[in-house]
């Protein structure tokens, strides 16, 4: 399925992956890069005629001239990095630049139960050779084979059993380059049993003259009973395109949270997250928000697959939606033939502010357990106008009025966050991209 | 300060209101009774900025402005208040957020300092009280799960906070049992001053024994058929509405 317009992107890869094989890192991960290779070469890049991105053309954004080499000389200091931190959260802050972890702009970690280095330094480690690679359908994901393929460097971090982060881990991602950068890292997280982790990631960009392509790939295994908040803050801007692939494993009584939300910015945002509940007596929880302005799409993909009985899923993602704004949800529940008990619920709401802007909802559920109780709903309105008239009858002006009724339609998703720092960074966020958003109009 | 010459209004195509004249002074009560359907929630709908009702016809005027000029949080802002039949639910929305917003726009319009906070939950708990507002229900969303009565004591209560001009109460009294209804009363009868001036629409006149009214109209079909002092009230109750049919000018037309 190699379309015309990324023949020479597509070239470029092979190349670059011959000129990889002559200089192996290590012999079981060039081994996966081969299959995923292979691979790739047989998905290519997804045309929408695949399922999956039926509603999401990448190919327009694959057409760009891409360098693959990191750049050098970026002037990115710490300073540049104080205007990404979340206001008045006390935190272990983490940077890495194009893709590289950058200890010296990073916060030491002082837990000796916690363990953060760069994925490349980390082939020898016993965890990283029983966990790599092991989620990831290769088979399946285009820009996931694609990842596995060529990815350079990422994120190794590890919690050992019982471990718990004395507080968050904030996770900033910072690009900065002058010529168009196609960039995939590559994230293995790791969190012993009974541990109690809070991971923060925030996407930014910090050169708004040169295009970035993101492919990231993260797979998280969480052990017996561990507690996971899972933050996905993505405010990269125009020029941007991120796809990212996130897989979960849960085992035993382990309880997973994560709170996704996407701000208007990039030309487009793709989530893929894939969570397993391979135990009994999970907890999953998925809370999504995206506001998408005038010619962005964020398309949230998200599966939650029950294998074990005895598990409860919650899935809530909320959409407020501009002008030509174009969003996809596509949130698949599957309970398999031995999940008995599954308590599985989904909801994804969407406020549209314009009657040019789309959205493509498409919750799915497919059982094949008899004892389950599940439910999924998807609704696509405009405001409330009674509403609106009565908060201006009370001497409110209509753009307050409006920001008010936003806040309110949101609100099921931000009161969720438990750390009252990151929900007013997330408020924020929202106060202002509805400011943007209404000067746009 | 409130001038309405022959407001003629629909709504899809229906004439509702067919041509209705009314004058109120500051300092002044007025009732204003008549059936259902007679076109009273679309006086005070109209009044309040709803461009759902078309305005054919007519002017209104407030403290000598045109008043259907105005954007509602305008009207708002200028000092009317409508205390509505059905007010809206709106979750997620706090009661006090809301409160807060308004006054602050109302004083930034009026050329007057913000409110500090300290005084706003001082203002607040003083109106709680004069309303007997229950606390609980401030802290909730915007009338999510209010009961009826609860829903009309909170539109008494943000007439309260905001100190409005001109306070139209329509039907403020339906779904409030005796005690309330007096409790309500007597927090208007509290409100109640030379500078401002109310509006009660009614269709019983049980509300009017507590509130005194300086002048009763009665509305049927969409124009006011007759006025008077406070007797008026008693006469409708006795007689019912059946006897404006007589009366009626749309009907000797017919
Ligand atoms: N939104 C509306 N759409 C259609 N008809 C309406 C609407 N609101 C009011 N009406 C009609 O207008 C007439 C007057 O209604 P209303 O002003 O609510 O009367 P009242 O408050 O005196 O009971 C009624 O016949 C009613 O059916
Ligand atoms: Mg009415």
């Amino acid at each position: 399925m190699i379309t015309e317009i990324n023949n020479s992107l597509y070239d470029q890869f092979i190349a670059d992956f011959e000129e990889r094989a002559a200089r192996i890192e290590n012999e079981s991960v060039y081994s996966l890069r081969k299959k995923a290779m292979e691979q790739f070469k047989l998905l290519g890049f997804p045309s929408t005629k695949v399922e999956d991105w039926k509603y999401t053309n990448v190919m327009p954004f694959l057409s760009a001239d891409f360098t693959f080499k990191q750049p050098v000389n970026t002037n990115t200091t710490e300073v540049g990095i104080q205007q990404f931190r979340i206001a008045a959260l006390e935190c272990y802050q983490i940077v890495l630049l194009n893709g590289e972890y950058q200890p010296q702009l990073s916060d030491e970690i002082v837990n000796k139960n916690i363990s953060v280095t760069s994925l490349k330094e980390s082939y020898q480690e016993e965890t990283f050779q029983k966990n790599f690679g092991q989620q990831l359908n290769l088979n399946k994901h285009h820009f996931g084979a694609l990842n596995t393929a060529f990815f350079k460097d990422g994120l190794f971090i590890t919690t050992k059993d019982n471990a718990v982060a004395e507080k968050p881990l904030h996770i900033i991602y910072l690009f900065d380059s002058d010529a168009n950068l196609f960039i995939q890292p590559r994230h293995l997280f790791v969190f012993g049993k009974n541990s109690n982790t809070t991971l923060i990631e925030t996407y930014v960009a910090a050169n708004v003259n040169s295009k970035v392509f993101i492919n990231s790939v993260s797979e998280i295994t969480m052990g017996e009973n561990a507690s996971l908040h899972h933050y996905n803050i993505q405010t990269p801007h125009d020029g941007t395109v991120l796809i990212n692939h996130t897989e979960v494993n849960q085992k035993d009584s382990s309880c997973y949270n994560n709170y996704c939300t996407s701000f208007p910015g990039a030309d487009l945002i793709r989530n893929n997250l894939n969570v397993a509940l391979e135990g009994e007596n999970i907890g999953s929880h998925l809370y999504g928000l995206y506001l998408v302005a005038d010619k962005q799409l964020i398309d949230n993909h998200t599966l939650v697959d029950h294998r074990k009985p005895h598990c409860q899923s919650n899935e809530l993602y909320k959409g407020v939606m501009k002008e030509n704004a174009l969003g996809v949800f596509n949130g698949k529940v599957l309970v398999r033939k031995d999940a008995q008990k599954t308590n599985a619920f989904q909801q994804n709401n969407n406020l549209m502010l314009s009657s040019s802007a789309v959205i493509e909802s498409k919750p799915q559920l497919e059982i094949f357990a008899d004892d389950v109780k599940c439910s999924h709903g998807s609704t696509v309105g405009r405001f409330n106008e009674d509403a609106l008239f009565y908060l201006r009858s009370r001497g409110i002006s209509e753009e307050q009025a409006i920001a008010l009724l936003i806040n309110a339609f949101v609100f099921d998703v931000t009161e969720k966050i438990p750390i009252p720092a990151i929900q007013l960074h997330i408020n924020k966020l929202i106060e202002q991209s509805l400011n943007e958003l209404e000067t746009v109009s | 300060m409130l001038s309405v010459r022959n407001l003629q209004v629909s709504i899809d195509d229906n004439e509702i209101l067919k041509g209705l004249s009314l004058e109120i002074k500051p300092g002044e009560v007025h009732a204003i009774m008549g059936p259902n359907g007679s076109g009273k929630s679309t006086l005070a709908s109209v009044l309040a900025g709803n461009e759902n009702y078309k305005v054919k016809e007519g002017k209104v005027f407030f403290e000598g402005k045109d008043l259907l000029d105005m954007a509602p949080e305008i009207r708002a802002r200028e000092g009317i208040f409508v205390a509505f039949q059905y007010p809206v639910e709106i979750p997620g929305v706090s009661n006090i957020n809301f409160l807060k917003t308004a006054l602050a726009e109302i004083k930034s319009y009026r050329n007057l300092p913000p409110l500090e906070a300290r005084d706003f939950l001082k203002l607040l708990k003083e109106k709680q009280k004069l309303v007997e507002f229950d606390a609980s229900l401030t802290n909730r969303s915007l009338n999510e799960g209010f009961s009826g009565g609860e829903k009309k004591r909170n539109e008494i209560f943000q007439l309260a906070m905001l100190d409005p001009k001109l306070a139209i109460l329509d039907e403020t009294d339906s779904g409030l049992d005796i005690d309330a209804l007096r409790i309500v009363a007597k927090g208007v009868n509290k409100l109640r001053s030379e500078k401002n001036a109310f509006i009660i629409i009614t269709h019983y006149q049980r509300l009017l024994e507590y509130i005194i009214p300086d002048f009763v109209h009665v509305l049927y079909n969409g124009q006011i058929v007759k006025s008077g002092g406070k007797e008026l009230a008693l006469e409708l109750e006795e007689k019912g509405y059946d006897w404006l049919k007589e009366i009626s000018p749309t009907d000797e037309l017919a």
